[in-house]
């Protein structure tokens, strides 16, 4: 078991080298010139010069692959003597639109998204198992043509539509919430809820009917399986088995997909973010794109990626630890 | 609790039954006025083809068929409890205890996620409510050994996938003994096994029933399961039951024309191999729209000479002398009789 954590632990680490090698080298070949982007309308070349050379522009891609690395794990120093500055470890370079080091955005920005996702997650998570599990006990009744009709609605809306929605009818028409404006959950707790609560409908909306359709679809498959038959063939109470017998079954492949999508969500929600102008990673990536600020571009997808391999890998050791035929022995 | 069974005791008791699942094609007949009883002991074969209505009974008689879903009419009495009219509470209290049930494929009728000893275990441990863990494991243990698994004390840990397919049998047949039931149904048990691995599971059967005394119901399509493992044998088609009879009359004198039909569609080693397998002709009736009168009358040769009878007149079941079977056919016995000589002389 231990040998196999760390080989994924290895194989992932592996993996990260290449996505950020991919990433950067993706930007760099970009026809823009970052040094050109680092000074405004009134820039003289030979500022713009001085801000290449300072930032590192000047050196061969692979240089500057060199150094990012380097920045990651021992931080970095731009410039000599009175313009120099320091980006501490783990640099993930320097943002001069918004003249900070990019790890200090992240730092800024992830606690946001973090938040976001957080809540929507747990938020779709209960209302999708949840309804689905409703879904699959009364199938063919009304709870559960409500149900399906509720999954297709929240399906077809477009993110930022259904958002538009709730903010138009929580803060504009019935004025029961303020517009959001994100405060920090340890300052106000119950500010951090308000503000956060019409993204985490959103995003539980639109996410949960696909959770609604897995649990109802898994539920039902596992209720023929001769296991079940046999578990109330023993005599169990119908809740028992539902627990220990078809739950326990229908949950694996619904946590798979959930690990994989919480990652993605932390990686930025973008529309949600936007609609309700939150300062996330969403936002701060959309900004860099309209700003074509490389350094914070590559650091966001990093970031974005290193959350969805995590999540890849603890759900691979999940399911290692649930499903004893995926066991791996040592 | 074998101390109280006597041998003989009648322990299960199907009247009438019939199981009818709606469909929006109209009502599926499953099973159409079965009556029969086992008694401890005893072995009591139902055979008959696919969708003849022998895993329906089965399950229905578990209790596995859900009421709300199916057309349940008739009594199937348990101990004496009519289980079709008793409340879901006293149901679950004889399911694994009074009455357990073997399922066909060993490969699936195991919870994935546990121990094949917590499985065991569990089984105990619904009815003996306040056991403690380590009597569970003891009671599960003793049971490994009983059905035969070889090195218990480390394969109690194990998990159904680390098991062959006739050892995840043995382990399911320790779940249905293991609070020692008066009934063991067991819905084809052998026919996902390889044929060796057939015989020590009958075997094994055989040797527990005599141990615990328990009633077994054992539904097979399979007549060399039938002739090895069975005291007594129905046989259903079309949810009917045709013919009932000790498996030695049965084999040697099979009056109803179905079965005989069932019996000159085995392959025996001492007929000659050439010319083709005998079949019967025409194929089972649909269930949602069965013929009129005997089930079996449109593919029986010897219905025409009846004239209208077995069109108009489902045959009841009635004893046919002197074979001493019960058979569901308007023939008279004296035709019957002679139907019986005349499989020899074929």
């Amino acid at each position: 078991m231990i040998a196999y954590v760390t080989r994924r632990i290895l194989f992932a680490g592996v993996l990260l080298l290449v996505v950020s090698l991919f990433t950067f080298l993706l930007f760099a070949l970009l026809p823009t010139d970052p040094a050109a982007l680092t000074c405004g309308k009134a820039c003289t070349p030979e500022r713009i010069e001085a801000n290449r050379v300072r930032l590192g522009y000047d050196k061969p891609v692979t240089t500057q692959y060199w150094l990012f690395l380097k920045g990651v794990f021992a931080g970095r120093t731009y410039g000599e003597g009175q313009g120099e500055f320091t980006c501490p470890a783990p640099s993930l370079g320097y943002s001069f639109s918004e003249k900070d080091c990019v790890t200090t955005l992240i730092g800024r920005t992830l606690p946001v998204t973090a938040s976001i996702a957080a809540g929507g997650f747990a938020l779709w998570m209960i209302v999708g198992i949840g309804l689905g599990m409703v879904s699959a006990l009364k199938r063919g009744r009304w709870p559960d043509r409500a149900i399906s009709i509720f999954s297709v609605i929240g399906l077809s809306f477009p993110t930022f539509f259904l958002a538009l929605l709730l903010l138009f009818i929580f803060v504009i028409w019935t004025q029961i919430l303020p517009f959001p404006s994100y405060v920090a959950p340890q300052d106000d707790f119950i500010g951090w809820c308000k503000a956060l609560i019409l993204p985490w409908c959103t995003i539980a909306i639109i996410s949960a009917p696909s959770y609604i359709r897995l649990t109802r679809f898994g539920m039902l498959e596992t209720m023929n399986e001769d296991y079940v038959r046999l578990g109330i063939a023993k005599g169990l109470k119908r809740s028992v088995v539902l627990r220990k017998y078809v739950l326990r079954s229908a949950l694996i492949p619904i946590v798979t997909v959930a690990g994989l999508d919480f990652g993605i969500t932390l990686g930025g929600a973008v529309f949600t973010e936007s609609v309700f102008s939150l300062p996330g990673m969403g936002k701060l990536s959309i900004r860099a794109v309209i700003d074509s600020d490389l350094p914070v571009l590559v650091a966001t997808t990093l970031v974005a990626a290193v959350f969805i391999i995590v999540f890849n890998l603890l759900v691979d050791l999940f399911y290692g630890f649930v499903d004893p035929r995926v066991r791996v022995r040592t | 609790m074998s101390d109280e069974v006597r041998k003989g005791e009648v322990v299960l008791e199907v009247e009438d039954l019939s199981v009818g699942f709606p469909t929006p094609d109209g009502l599926v007949q499953a099973v159409n006025g079965v009556s029969f009883s086992v008694s401890s002991g005893q072995t009591l074969g139902i055979v008959g083809e696919s969708g003849s209505g022998k895993s329906v009974t089965a399950s229905t008689i578990m209790g596995l068929t859900n009421q709300k879903s199916a057309n349940v009419l008739g009594s199937i009495k348990v101990g004496g409890i009519d289980i079709l009219r008793a409340d879901e509470p006293t149901v679950r209290g004889l399911r694994g205890q009074e009455m357990a049930m073997v399922f066909q494929d060993p490969m699936s009728a195991l919870n994935p996620y546990y121990t094949v000893g917590n499985q065991i275990g569990e089984a105990y441990a619904v009815h003996h409510p306040g056991c403690t863990k380590k009597e569970r494991r003891e009671i599960a243990l003793g049971m490994l050994n009983k059905v035969g698994i070889p090195n218990p004390i480390q394969r109690i840990d194990e998990y159904p996938h680390q098991f062959s397919g006739g050892m995840r049998q043995r382990i399911v047949i320790a779940i249905a003994l293991v609070n020692n039931p008066r009934l063991l149904i067991a819905d084809e048990p052998t026919t996902a096994l390889d044929v060796t691995v057939q015989a020590q599971i009958l075997e094994l059967m055989k040797s527990l029933q005599q141990e615990f005394g328990s009633a077994i119901i054992l539904i097979t399509h399979d007549l060399g399961v039938v002739a090895e493992a069975v005291d007594d044998v129905m046989v259903m088609y079309a949810g009917r039951s045709m013919e009932k009879a000790s498996v030695t009359t049965l084999f040697d004198n099979p009056s109803h024309p179905y079965t005989r039909g069932l019996m000159g569609a085995v392959r025996s080693l001492d007929h000659s191999s050439r010319g083709s397998l005998h079949t019967i002709p025409g194929s089972p009736p649909s269930l949602i729209s069965l013929p009129s009168g005997c089930s079996f009358r449109p593919r029986c040769d010897l219905a025409a000479s009846l004239g209208d009878t077995c069109s108009l007149k489902v045959p009841s079941m009635r004893r046919v002398e002197p074979i001493g079977s019960l058979s569901a056919c308007h023939l008279d016995d004296q035709q019957l009789v002679n139907l019986t000589k005349k499989n020899f002389a074929s």
